[in-house]
């Protein structure tokens, strides 16, 4: 489902003397459906960075990404959207939203982007926040105002309310308590027998054990040892 | 698929000095695009040239117009573009007052496009503007008040309403938030948001606020003197921009 | 009478008023814009009427003047002499015995023959003025016939009268092109704007001029469901007990004491003459009001 080769990325400092900071090369990566890959390395090996340059969100400077049969790294901006759309959700460490707009709507919104009938919609965004124990009581008001754990699992919500074939896990399980953490577990188990591509970012190594089939360590990918 | 609109080497300019030059794009049916600069970096221009506003010196402005597929805007006849404005298009001011007739009541001012089209009935008329004041979070009651008894939050939903009654595919907005109160700006976003998914609208989108086509643009382009330095993917372009300017607009916003 | 150049204008500034005359007879609807003249009478008081009824005049032509239908009051009697002193045509207050009628306000009751012309006194020319400031844009709106905004204005009647509430100077569309403004004439004389005289319009204060050639259609504007009527007060002439003519009310003293009356003296002048006698009317008798 993901498939990562010889994939570069140096960031170049054009207001800092046009400093090239180089910080990966010739990555790679594949990920079957039903899979779970995690990222491993020290803070700064470049885990977020690669998980960015599978959404698109960062720009690679050489190789492939293929997610499905959409190549990342040379895609239209057209297919890009269209494919996070529908192929590939991302669970952030920040919940990004619209002040203002009920926690209901902030995690039904990936369904109503692909169409889903605003009832359907809701009902499966209630049913997500219930089972993520976020209190009936919360779900009119604006996430922006939750507490670090909350605003997780609302992000949390949003990422599993489409079951996309393929998914970018950033760190699901930071700051949720033992129950919560056992929920985010079971989705992802759940997610991946329904043949979902996972990649993730853990840095509880129980939870990774016990999720992931395998772990790729991105220092391999670091310029200085490509070089 | 045809694109809804393409843009082929765009120019402006007054006298000697640039208004926007090299300016070539496509927007795809349902995709949000924003245009990000300073003052006096040429977007404002550039809206205009795209919205028939002003003629541009050079270049093409493709639409996919519903009854004879893609054709030059700028080489159609005045009928037929002031047409295209009032149908297919809509054009969001950043001041209510631009955007609106304050002399006429609300309802009067969501009717005009549909009148203008030729509906010939009140009933008719009234309901649609009723409904559509009802989308925009403006209540029934006040469809005979004036614009100027408006809040100005309230004065750009209106705005809003009176362009989207129609049914329009593509809309250009310059600067729909700014001016507003932040609060209110929230309001405004979530409320575009839900209008263009459910209405699978395209829009351009001119701001200089960096928060605002985050929230609210697929894709995004950067103009400096004149001239598009980057474009891409909204987040991309935000998260890991490629020009020097870019870097330097996105390095350079406040944070809260 | 040699004092003055025949119908006070010079024959240059008639040619040019001629040719504007043509040109919106030729465009029925159309304000031609024409280089209006100071007159020796302020703007308002029919200085656009007075330029083409002198452009129009001949020395065989007779010429009547009505002022909100009636013969007798200042601005009519004033044009009246102005026109018997410097052209020396003959006057009339019968409408039958006029070949041009100089009006403001009013089409008179008695149907017009092909060979008559009607001159309207027309203060603002421009339908859309009131809800499109600018000239620029209401040119184009015309040229483009984007006519969607006189029906904003009918709306806006609508909601908030009830009814379109627009009383007087009430839109028409000409042969199916032109959005014109009757001048203030009461809607009740809508239908009759479609008749065998010529009817020429004049502004001027705004220098226009605009026409309807005999017979040209002329359609008021309305919504479906709310469709144009031609109203009138609900009552007969008090005077000569007429049903079918526009009716002016009087207040007769303190007390609330009122009458109807016709407001075209001249058409309430005939019946009478011709016996018919109103609930408060006196038998005929000539020379008396």
């Amino acid at each position: 489902m993901i498939e990562i080769e010889g994939l570069g990325k140096s960031f170049t400092l054009h207001n800092q003397g046009g400093a090239v900071i180089p910080v990966m090369a010739g990555a790679h990566l594949r990920v079957a459906r039903g899979e779970c890959v995690a990222l491993t390395g020290t803070s700064g090996a470049g885990k977020s960075t690669l998980m960015r340059m599978i959404y698109g969100n960062y720009r690679a400077c050489g190789g492939r990404i293929m997610v499905g049969d959409v190549d990342v790294a040379r895609a239209a901006p057209r297919e890009i959207i269209r494919l996070r759309r529908e192929v590939l959700g991302y669970v952030s460490q920040f919940l990004r939203v619209v002040p203002r707009v009920p926690v209901r709507e902030v995690v039904a919104e990936p369904l109503l982007a692909l169409g889903v009938g605003r009832e359907a919609a809701l009902a499966r965004a209630e049913a997500l926040l219930a089972r993520l124990n976020i209190p009936e009581r919360l779900w009119t008001l604006s996430p922006t105002t939750f507490s670090g754990g909350e605003q997780q699992r609302v992000n949390i919500a949003r990422g599993f309310a489409h079951e996309f074939p393929a998914l970018l896990l950033d760190e699901p399980t930071a700051s949720l308590d033992a129950a919560n953490r056992e929920v985010v577990l079971s989705l992802i188990e759940e997610a991946k027998a329904r043949g979902a591509a996972i990649v993730g970012i853990f840095h509880d190594e129980t939870a990774r054990a016990r999720v992931c089939d395998c772990e790729v360590d991105v220092t391999r990918f670091s310029p200085e040892r490509a070089a | 698929m045809t694109a809804l609109l393409q843009v082929r080497d765009l120019a402006r300019f007054y006298g000697a000095r640039r208004g926007c030059e090299g300016v070539s794009f496509d927007l795809w049916p349902g995709e949000v695009m924003g245009i990000v600069g300073e003052s006096g970096s040429g977007k404002s221009t550039l809206l205009s040239c795209l919205a028939g506003q002003m003629a541009p010196d050079r270049g093409e402005v493709i639409f996919d117009t519903r009854g004879d597929g893609p054709r030059d805007t700028l080489k159609m006849s005045e009928p037929e573009r002031r047409m295209l404005m009032r149908t297919d298009w809509a054009f969001v001011h950043q001041h209510a007052r631009d955007g609106l007739r304050m002399g006429v009541s609300a309802g009067g001012n969501v009717g005009e496009r549909l009148m203008a089209v030729g509906a010939r009935r009140y009933g008719d008329i009234r309901n649609r503007a009723i409904d559509w004041l009802g989308r925009v979070e403006i209540a029934a009651d006040r469809v005979d008040d004036r614009p100027g008894a408006f809040s100005g939050g309230m004065q750009q939903r209106l705005q809003i309403a009176r362009n989207l009654v129609t049914g329009p595919r593509l809309v250009f907005m310059d600067e729909p938030t700014g001016g507003l109160d932040v609060s209110v700006q929230a309001r405004l976003l979530d409320l575009l948001r839900g209008l263009v998914r459910e209405m699978g609208l395209s829009a351009i989108i001119v701001t200089h606020d960096l928060a605002v086509v985050r929230l609210l643009a697929d894709r995004l382009m950067v103009m400096k003197d004149g001239r598009v330095v980057e474009a891409g993917l909204t987040d991309q372009v935000l998260d890991d921009p490629q020009h020097g300017y870019t870097q330097l607009l996105v390095s350079s916003v406040l944070q809260v | 009478m040699s004092d003055y150049n025949f119908a006070y204008l010079d024959e240059q500034t008639k040619r040019m008023i001629r040719r504007a005359i043509l040109k919106a007879l030729a465009i029925p609807g159309y304000q031609v814009p024409f280089a209006s003249r100071e007159m020796p009478m302020p703007y308002g008081w029919g200085t656009g009427g007075v330029q083409v009824s002198a452009a129009c005049l001949t020395p065989g032509d007779t010429f009547k003047v009505i002022d909100q239908g009636a013969d007798d009051t200042t601005n009519a009697v004033s044009i009246r002499k102005f026109f018997e002193k410097t052209a020396g045509v003959a006057t009339t207050e019968e409408t039958a015995r006029a070949s041009i009628i100089q009006t403001r306000h009013r089409i008179p009751e008695e149907p017009l023959t092909e060979d008559q012309i009607l001159v309207y006194q027309v203060p603002i020319p421009e339908p859309l003025r009131f809800l499109e400031p600018s000239e620029v844009e209401t040119r184009k709106m015309h040229s483009l016939e984007e006519y969607g905004l006189m029906h904003v204005k009918l709306y806006e009647d609508i909601s908030q009268h009830g009814a379109i509430a627009t009383a007087y100077a009430y839109p028409v569309k000409v042969e199916g092109r032109y959005v014109m403004d009757p001048s203030p004439i009461p809607k009740f004389d809508n239908p009759k704007l479609r008749m065998a005289a010529i009817q020429l319009f004049g502004a001027g204060r705004e220098q226009r001029i605009y026409a309807l050639p005999p017979y040209c259609e002329v359609v008021s504007l309305d919504f479906e469901d709310h469709p144009f009527e031609a109203t009138r007060a609900d009552h007969d002439c008090d005077l000569c007990g007429a049903s079918d003519s526009y009716l002016d009310e009087v207040i007769m003293d303190d007390a609330g004491g009122r009458m109807f009356v016709c407001s075209d003296t001249d058409y309430c002048r005939s019946r009478r003459a011709a016996g018919h006698v109103g609930a408060q009317g006196a038998p005929y008798e000539e020379g008396r009001p």
